[in-house]
């Protein structure tokens, strides 16, 4: 929801998913993000990230500038979460010598709800990483706020 | 005809934080309208604006998707369970 605005990982995690960028580079990475979301102060939600889930990007027709995660990629993070008394509460994916800013593409392909982490990765070297979510009416995403801090288990 | 819903979790905050519902519907398009009918907030997550189930949202009936059956025709029969899976997409450009 868009009231919802900060996201809190480990720096560990975060470099994580930069590594997996660099990993796959040309190609896009992708996985899912494992966490919960705690009520802080006014009703306010905070979503911490407490684990990632990587996939292999499925697009094998053009996955320098598309990722995707299918119906049964979506189930077994599920799985995974559920085993760790999590949820998935979002998706990463690398944006290969592209700024870290979603695209027409990903608003249309979005749901609402889930955090977006895009990492933009320049001739292999991880660099800006932000967070996105879809506002309700789906006719944008709102930038999401990263704390980089160690995130209780 | 009693039909189980099973509402993805980023939807659940459109419909009412529940994890599922109960429809009565003869087919998965009767039942995806009276879901949308019940939580109105659903219907564009689900559908485009010409009414088409939107590509990402995949539908499922007692773990059968509907895509390999007859879509949104495919009948339902009492104490059916529907479950509507994401699938993600996206990229630069």
């Amino acid at each position: 929801m868009a009231n919802q605005a900060q996201l809190k990982i480990s720096p560990e995690l975060a470099d994580k998913i930069r590594a997996h960028g660099a990993q796959t580079y040309p190609h896009e990475c992708c996985g899912g993000l494992l966490g919960r979301d705690t009520e802080v102060a006014d009703r306010r939600v905070c979503r911490e990230i407490h684990a990632l889930h990587p996939l292999v990007n499925r697009r094998d027709d053009s996955p320098n500038n598309r990722f995707s995660v299918t119906s049964q990629d979506v189930l077994d993070a599920e799985k995974a979460a559920r085993q760790q008394g999590l949820e998935v509460v979002g998706w990463y994916h690398s944006h290969p010598d592209h700024p870290a800013r979603p695209s027409q593409y990903d608003r249309d392909h979005a749901w609402p709800w889930y955090s977006y982490i895009i990492v933009s990765v320049a001739n292999r070297v991880p660099e800006e990483m932000t967070s996105w979510r879809l506002t309700d009416d789906r006719t944008e995403f709102e930038c999401e706020e990263i704390g980089l801090q160690r995130v209780a288990s | 005809m009693s039909v189980k819903v099973i509402i993805p979790t980023p939807l659940r905050v459109y419909a009412g934080k529940v994890e599922s519902t109960e429809v009565s519907a003869k087919t998965v398009g009767e039942a995806l309208g009276q879901l949308t009918s019940k939580f109105g907030d659903l219907r564009k997550h689900l559908f485009t604006e010409d009414g088409k189930l939107r590509s990402f949202v995949n539908v499922y009936v007692n773990d059968e998707d509907i895509r390999y059956l007859s879509k949104e025709n495919t009948p339902t029969r009492d104490g059916d369970t529907i479950s509507i899976v994401p699938s993600i997409a996206g990229g630069f450009v």
